[in-house]
């Protein structure tokens, strides 16, 4: 009976639309259907990320409308000078480039995974990883910038103070989660590569056998990084 | 007694419904998401445009509605491309999207809240301490 589910495509014998939701909400028992226990909590502890990270722009417009000072301009501030010319926002515009890299080649993982390619599983979920880590280079890089400039978490030269507090707050919640991902990223890496999930090896943590399905489930979490940058990018940088 | 007897029945068919779900996710156990490279491929370049897109926003300077509006229907495609494809959500049951998507957006309504306290604080700042320096 654990076993009993995976994600399937072919659609179950149960109603579909509006009914199907009462009937799979109704039915005294299990509400997600054809979705494994660990996708579902995956997917729960993701929509509560959600919220923390909803909580924190939402803050951060409260301070931003809130403020009679003006706001630094972000186009400015993230700036580069590169070969004497100031191209406005291009350190996040590469970030973002490297990070929605990153998401497509882990969506090629869990497509290797389910057919069962270890080799390129692997590798891709490396690549990711590695992707992931430059990001992360990147916006160490971003803070040395900023921090060497006077940002502060209390004030800044350019304007309202709480451009500070939020940015760190923010970029450094984000990196923090793209950090745990990579050091899992890894892990699972190492997993799919020694065959754990075709030998049945019990996880070093949990003593349980793994499945091919934790590779998607690991995807799950890194896409869901990707996704809170494309919220940042748009309302912390280009806004 | 014949409450008793339409309760029985009705828990007979309960299980019998059981043993049929059972049967059918056992059946489909080895089955698993599985889609044309190609898709990801096509959503991946997607994304590229997007993002190219909403920079191209800033670096041309649009200002005011069309800027705010290019930024979130930008934000908002990306988003939903993500979710969508990427993490599979278009394949699940309603009953899937439903728990974790509408939570999410019912936040606009912290939102609206919070619009109306940044204001009524801009206000009572500029009552207090002068529209600002």
């Amino acid at each position: 009976m654990a076993e009993t589910t995976l994600t399937h495509t072919s659609p179950l014998d149960r109603p579909q639309g509006l009914r199907g939701i009462a009937a799979d909400w109704a039915s005294d028992q299990r509400a997600f259907k054809n979705v494994s226990w660990g996708k579902a909590m995956m997917w729960i502890f993701l929509l509560s990320d959600t919220f923390i990270f909803g909580c924190f722009l939402l803050s951060y417009m409260t301070a931003r409308m809130s403020t009679r000072v003006p706001w630094p301009n972000p186009s400015e501030v993230f700036a580069l000078r590169i070969g004497g010319q100031e191209i406005p926002l291009i350190l996040i515009a590469i970030m973002t480039f490297v990070l929605i890299s990153s998401s497509g080649t882990m969506a090629m993982a869990v497509n290797f995974g389910y057919r069962r390619d270890r080799r390129k599983t692997a590798i891709l979920m490396l690549l990711t990883a590695a992707l992931g880590a430059t990001f992360v280079g990147m916006q160490a890089f971003e803070w040395t910038k900023l921090i060497t400039e006077g940002v502060r978490p209390w004030g800044n030269p350019w304007g309202a103070a709480q451009f500070g507090s939020c940015f760190f707050m923010i970029t450094g919640f984000h990196g923090t989660h793209v950090t745990i991902g990579v050091i899992f990223l890894i892990i699972v890496a190492r997993k799919v590569w020694r065959g754990d999930f075709d030998t049945g090896r019990p996880g070093f943590f949990t003593s349980r056998r793994g499945r091919y399905e934790n590779v998607e489930i690991m995807g799950l979490y890194w896409h869901f990084v990707d996704l809170v940058w494309v919220f940042i990018f748009a309302f912390f940088y280009l806004w | 007694m014949a409450e008793a007897t339409a309760n029985g029945l009705g828990q007979h068919a309960l299980h019998a419904a059981h043993a049929q779900d059972a049967a059918a996710t056992a059946a489909h156990a080895e089955v698993h998401q599985e889609h044309p490279i190609k898709l990801y491929l096509v959503v991946w370049a997607w994304l590229f445009i997007l993002s190219t897109c909403s920079y191209l926003v800033d670096y041309f300077g649009i200002h005011g509605y069309p800027r705010w509006s290019l930024i979130l229907i930008f934000m908002m495609l990306k988003a939903g491309l993500i979710v969508a494809v990427f993490m599979h959500m278009a394949w699940e049951r309603l009953a899937m999207m439903y728990a974790i998507i509408l939570p999410p957006i019912l936040v606009l309504v912290f939102v609206t809240m919070m619009v109306f306290e940044a204001d009524y604080t801009l206000l009572t700042r500029i009552a207090f301490f002068g529209p600002g320096p």
